[in-house]
């Protein structure tokens, strides 16, 4: 019978479908952060239970950590320290793998998890937090769950899962000047609204997906779960054997063969059925930025907010009247001359080293403009490391971008720091909630390139309007 | 898990549409490694009145803090209630705070599913329903207490009405028996074994 990719991989992990619907799930890798693993871990202590299988499990310290340097243990946030000194003790105890605030392979789990060859083409794992779909990119499936479901993993190697349906996207043709892997997905999302895929899992493929590089393809899988989807994924090529060989966890000699052999066999049979499928013309994708309070109020750059009178009914009406309140914005407003007050460049989205590159490259010769505080937070140590080797946080640091230690840090603010009320705030993260980055703080999802390009112009601007 | 059987208790009214779980918990106000000890920060946006951060009195306007819903142990909520992020906090504040009970027109997915793993039981009723029990209890709250039997799948209202529901035979599985999340999972632990020493031989490659 014809399998799709998902279903490949999904049906090779069952142990067992259970009477209430559900299916036992085998879990290759679960990764934990000091938020919610170490509450997973004190509980399980509670109960006398002990982690099942500690070698494939990961822990790291990203969402509460400062990112100032020279941090330590002490954070921002109140009680802050209590999670990452209980994760350090519990994780220890468990027999788990840290990677610790001073940890030469530190960072933000999704990332380090690729980067470290955690996680491979053809595995499960999963994390409680949403964007661990991120690691779909190389051909895995991977979830976000709640803390329930993060002991549950941990105590048994499993999940309780009910089998998504699925739904294949098509990307056609070369992208335009300026528009990156975070365009196309804002882009999606915004099309077809933050619930589009809602029960599915969604399968990426066409020519503009085979053309993105590795990195790429991590930024549009990690939005997967902001239009809904149980996960996304993309058919791991040539590029991902690439980016996965000779990394510290990656096998080697016989096994390493074996993988590959097996990793060729990994993608949508011809014949295989979805649920649902669409198709984007990329000619149709401009450099794409959110105006409200979803990441589904996305339009082009230089488009304008929309007209109440494009709500389907009078709730929608409501709910776009109050994000443009929130945001402070008036139906058919343009975006473009907005001025803000912040800029932020990080998180699992878009932190990896070419996002910082094409930033740098913006950035090269300019200076942040007067009354916009601007951050720059490297995903990872490496990435940290490997940008500094090439000079990029000069760049940075020479237009007045604070350079940080990895970690999650304005992507939400619950490491404690936050931008003020009602600062306007261009951020290249996935959300763009209210309160997400601060108190009453307006956040617009963009690329980290529309992020650098504004930061210099003091206002939203358009990318291919700058002469980076 | 304390099993769930029948529970009677006083009805409180939080009938307001997608109330989400950072009304339920704020953030800020996560600042435990524990589940326990959460009720404290349970709606605090609307429970407390603030000098800056800081809590300095009960808003006597919000339906918590009056005397007679002190011992509400079952809210009426609106529609997608318990919608937004994944935080189990939410689920957790409301246990540590007494509630047992949750009965509103829809659920938020995840809210949903995290009530029956800890214990609490989340019912959903047609709006007219959730508002006739409102009404039914508004005037005495403490004499007009609500009896909730999940055996039989009904609400008795203080007038003698009977409302019914259903619950997902998992969840009420669990509820019933007092079963826990895990212990579910581990009556298949044999098979869990079987499974990881095929794929331990099948996929070398994937083992750590
Ligand atoms: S950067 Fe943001 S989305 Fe990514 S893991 Fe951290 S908190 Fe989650």
């Amino acid at each position: 019978m014809s399998k799709t990719l998902f279903d490949k991989i999904w049906d090779s992990h069952v142990v067992k479908e259970l009477d209430d619907g559900t299916s036992l799930v085998y879990l290759d890798r679960v990764f934990i952060h000091e938020r919610t693993g170490s509450v997973a871990l004190t509980s399980l202590k509670d109960q006398q239970r002990p982690v099942r299988n500690p070698r494939q499990v990961f822990a790291t310290m990203d969402h509460i950590v400062d990112t100032l340097p020279g941090r330590d243990d002490s954070t921002l946030m109140p009680g802050g320290e209590d999670f990452i000194k209980t994760m350090r003790a519990e994780a220890n105890d468990a027999g788990l793998t840290l990677f610790d605030i001073h940890d030469v392979r530190h960072g933000i789990t999704h990332i380090i998890s690729a980067e470290q060859g955690i996680a491979l083409p053809g595995l499960i794992a999963a994390c409680p937090d949403s964007h661990t779909c991120t690691l779909g990119a190389l051909g895995a499936i991977g979830w976000g769950i709640g803390t329930s479901d993060c002991e549950h993993a941990l105590a048994t190697e499993t999940l309780r899962a009910t089998k998504p349906k699925q739904l294949r996207v098509r990307f056609e043709g070369p992208l335009g000047n300026g528009v990156t892997a975070k365009d196309m997905i804002l882009h999606l999302i915004g099309k077809y609204s933050a619930s589009g895929a809602r029960g599915h899992a969604m399968e990426f493929y066409g020519p503009a997906i085979d053309a993105l590089d590795i990195e790429a393809r991590f930024t549009l899988c990690n939005m997967a779960v902001e239009f809904s989807a149980f996960t996304g994924i993309v058919a791991p090529d040539e590029k991902t054997v690439s980016y996965v060989k000779d990394r510290p966890y990656t096998p080697s000699g016989e096994p390493w063969e074996k993988c590959v052999a097996f990793w060729q066999t990994l993608h949508s049979d011809d014949d295989a059925v979805f649920d649902k499928e669409i198709t984007i013309d990329c000619a149709e994708i401009a450099p794409t930025v959110t105006w409200g309070t979803s990441p589904e109020h996305a339009i082009r750059i230089d488009g304008s907010v929309p007209g109440l009178e494009a709500a389907t009914d009078d709730e929608a009406r409501e709910q776009m009247k109050s994000a443009m309140q929130y945001m402070g914005l008036e139906p058919g407003q343009e975006l473009l001359g907005l001025p803000i007050q912040g800029a932020f460049i990080g998180s699992c989205t878009n932190a990896r080293l070419s996002d910082l590159r094409r930033a740098a490259s913006i950035l090269q010769g300019h200076r942040v403009a007067a009354g916009v505080r601007a951050i720059c937070t490297p995903g990872s140590r490496p990435i940290k490391q490997a940008a500094e080797a090439e000079g990029i946080d000069r760049i940075f640091t020479d237009a007045g971008f604070e350079w940080r230690e990895p970690g999650c840090s304005l992507c939400f603010n619950a490491g404690g720091e936050s931008f003020a009320p009602e600062e306007r705030v261009m951020t290249s993260t996935n959300r763009n909630f209210r309160g997400r980055q601060g108190r009453k703080t307006r956040s617009h999802l963009a690329s980290p390139e529309s992020v650098a390009a504004s930061a210099i112009a003091g206002h939203i601007a358009d990318v291919r309007m700058s002469n980076g | 898990m304390q099993a769930f059987t029948q529970h009677m208790g006083v009805a409180a009214p939080i009938i307001v549409n997608n109330v989400d779980t950072d009304q339920i918990i704020p953030s800020r106000e996560m600042k435990r490694v524990s589940k326990s000890g959460l009720g404290d920060g349970l709606f605090a946006g609307w429970r407390y009145n603030y000098e800056g951060m800081n809590k300095v009195s009960l808003r006597q306007s919000f339906v918590l803090n009056q005397p007679q819903y002190f011992a509400a142990s079952i809210i009426l909520g609106g529609k997608n209630w318990g919608c937004g992020s994944s935080r189990e906090h939410a689920v957790w504040a409301l246990r540590d705070h007494g509630i047992r009970v949750i009965i509103a027109e829809s659920f938020g997915r995840i809210f949903y599913r995290n009530c029956a793993r800890n214990g609490l039981l989340a019912i959903e009723l047609p709006a007219e329903q959730v508002e006739l029990l409102a009404e039914h209890t508004a005037e005495s709250p403490q004499s007009s207490r609500l009896l909730v039997d999940l055996v039989k799948g009904e609400i008795h209202g203080p007038r003698g009405d009977i409302f019914k529901f259903s619950t997902p035979e998992s969840d009420r599985n669990m509820l019933l028996n007092g079963l826990d999340y895990i212990e579910y999972t581990m009556q298949f632990e044999d098979a869990i074994d079987a499974f990881a020493k095929r794929d331990y031989v099948a996929r070398p490659w994937a083992k750590l």
